[in-house]
């Protein structure tokens, strides 16, 4: 491969980043409060709520995110007649997959805080949602720092699977370069690429620890 | 002036009665000490008074205001909002202290007063830093509950209390997740406390404290009282054969 192509590679590699990136950010910024609103709903005391976001939970962390991505593209038109794009099609499928993941994250840092927290903040008298948000959350958040940092690793590596709908991330330009220039290349310099975004989240759950262990 | 008026509680768990109909008043200025065994009810007594359980029967009135009747067997109680404002007479010291972990010990007594009383930072700030001088313990004040001994924690836990200015104050064990040797200084912040006429109602497995400082101790066994009277009629002349026993195994130790 000569140093043009390379560079050549390079450029579209990073462009095909940019789009994992995207996918990571946005599916984040949907799935992280759709989650907490998940768990409300696993834990409400309603049946009529909880069983429905139960079996969302279910099905979603029961079937393979690729199938999920598959149904989201081509399912939606001949069941409900809407035809997301490719893009739009990888987002829904990854916040509706990780909001899944994500709520049972939380109800397990929920339920592990004890329950004299929510004692303290009845008999001082704190509103039940005082109590939530300013009691409870707060300790949630630390607790449930180590599965988090390991679903966001994990969100990097899965955005590779938004090409099997055809988004033009990372994984679908290493491929086609793979493919047309007969060679390894690529797939190493995509090694290297996912490494690194992953080596920045690593470092930033690193940081976010140290922060909260101002306190046990 | 009757701070607390109970009666007739029944109160069950899973079908396993643990009130049985028990009675009792709390009035202004005095150390009302339960004394009992394990599972004797004494603290489900106490969490049905400070609302952290409902009774399934029964009559509560809270300086003067009734928090539970009950209508055709059922205990049926006040709104929210009269819950709520009920719970605001009363204090709660929890055995296992119950701080909160995230905050330094300063936040843990101002939180409540700011957020619930609206009280202004300073205020409630001013107000901290005094009730941590009478616990004697000024330097702890940006301190994280996880860096202080139980006995600390007890007493910040009760500064936190404090703070919110209940007309009485309840302590569910306040000794009994503390070692010996941390126990005097818990007993001692009651004592003063005791002598400035706060209304307390002090369970606890600390017979010695319990006869010097209270004014009544109250004996339960199984969800009644089977014993009530001034800590020397108790503790010396108790009328009871159950109370006797119970006592009687204490003094062996």
């Amino acid at each position: 491969m000569s140093w043009e192509a390379f560079g050549n590679l390079l450029g579209e590699m990073a462009e095909g980043s940019l789009v994992s990136l995207s996918i990571f950010f946005l599916t984040l910024l949907f799935s992280l409060p759709l989650g907490l609103l998940a768990t409300f709903g696993e834990m409400s005391r309603f049946k009529v709520v909880q069983i429905p976001v139960k079996l969302y939970i279910l099905v979603m962390r029961g079937t393979p995110l690729m199938l999920q991505l598959f149904f989201v593209f081509y399912g939606l038109k001949p069941l409900f007649g809407i035809q997301p794009q490719r893009f739009q099609a990888a987002i829904i499928a990854f916040v509706l997959n990780y909001a899944a993941y994500f709520a049972e994250i939380y109800r397990g840092g929920i339920q592990s805080i004890p329950i004299g927290q929510y004692e303290a903040g009845k008999v001082l008298g704190f509103t039940r949602g005082q109590t939530f948000f300013h009691i409870i959350l707060p300790q949630v958040v630390k607790r449930i720092l180590p599965p988090m940092g390991n679903e966001f690793v994990t969100l990097v590596k899965d955005t590779s699977l938004a090409q099997v709908i055809v988004v033009i991330e990372l994984m679908h330009v290493t491929e086609q370069y793979a493919t047309s220039s007969v060679s390894v290349v690529p797939f190493i310099v995509a090694a290297v690429f996912y490494l690194a975004m992953n080596l920045v989240v690593s470092l930033c759950f690193s940081l976010a620890e140290k922060k909260f262990s101002y306190y046990r | 002036m009757e701070m607390v008026s109970a009666q007739n509680l029944w109160k069950s768990f899973d079908g396993q009665e643990v009130l049985r109909g028990i009675s009792c008043t709390v009035q202004q200025g005095e150390v009302l000490a339960i004394i009992g065994p394990s599972g004797s009810g004494k603290s489900t007594l106490l969490r049905c008074i400070t609302q952290l359980e409902q009774v399934d029967q029964g009559h509560i009135v809270i300086c003067g205001e009734e928090l539970v009747k009950t209508v055709e067997g059922k205990a049926r109680y006040g709104d929210k909002k009269t819950c709520a404002r009920i719970g605001l007479h009363l204090g709660l010291v929890f055995q296992n202290f119950n701080l909160f972990p995230h905050f330094n010990v300063l936040r843990n007594i101002t939180e409540a007063p700011m957020r619930v009383l609206k009280k202004s930072g300073e205020e409630a700030k001013a107000q901290a830093l005094s009730l941590l001088e009478k616990m004697g313990l000024s330097d702890k004040a940006a301190a994280y509950p996880g860096q202080l001994s139980g006995g600390q924690q007890q007493r910040v836990s009760i500064a936190r209390a404090l703070a919110m200015s209940p007309d009485i104050l309840f302590f569910d064990e306040p000794t009994s997740a503390l070692d010996p040797e941390l126990t005097g200084e818990i007993l001692k912040v009651i004592r003063e406390l005791a002598a400035e006429h706060m209304t307390m109602v002090v369970v606890t497995h600390e017979m010695k404290f319990a006869r010097d400082v209270a004014d009544r101790v109250i004996f339960m066994d199984g969800g009644v009282i089977v014993e009530e009277g001034d800590p020397q009629q108790v503790f010396e002349a108790p009328k009871s054969e159950r109370t006797k026993a119970f006592l009687a195994r204490y003094n062996e130790r």
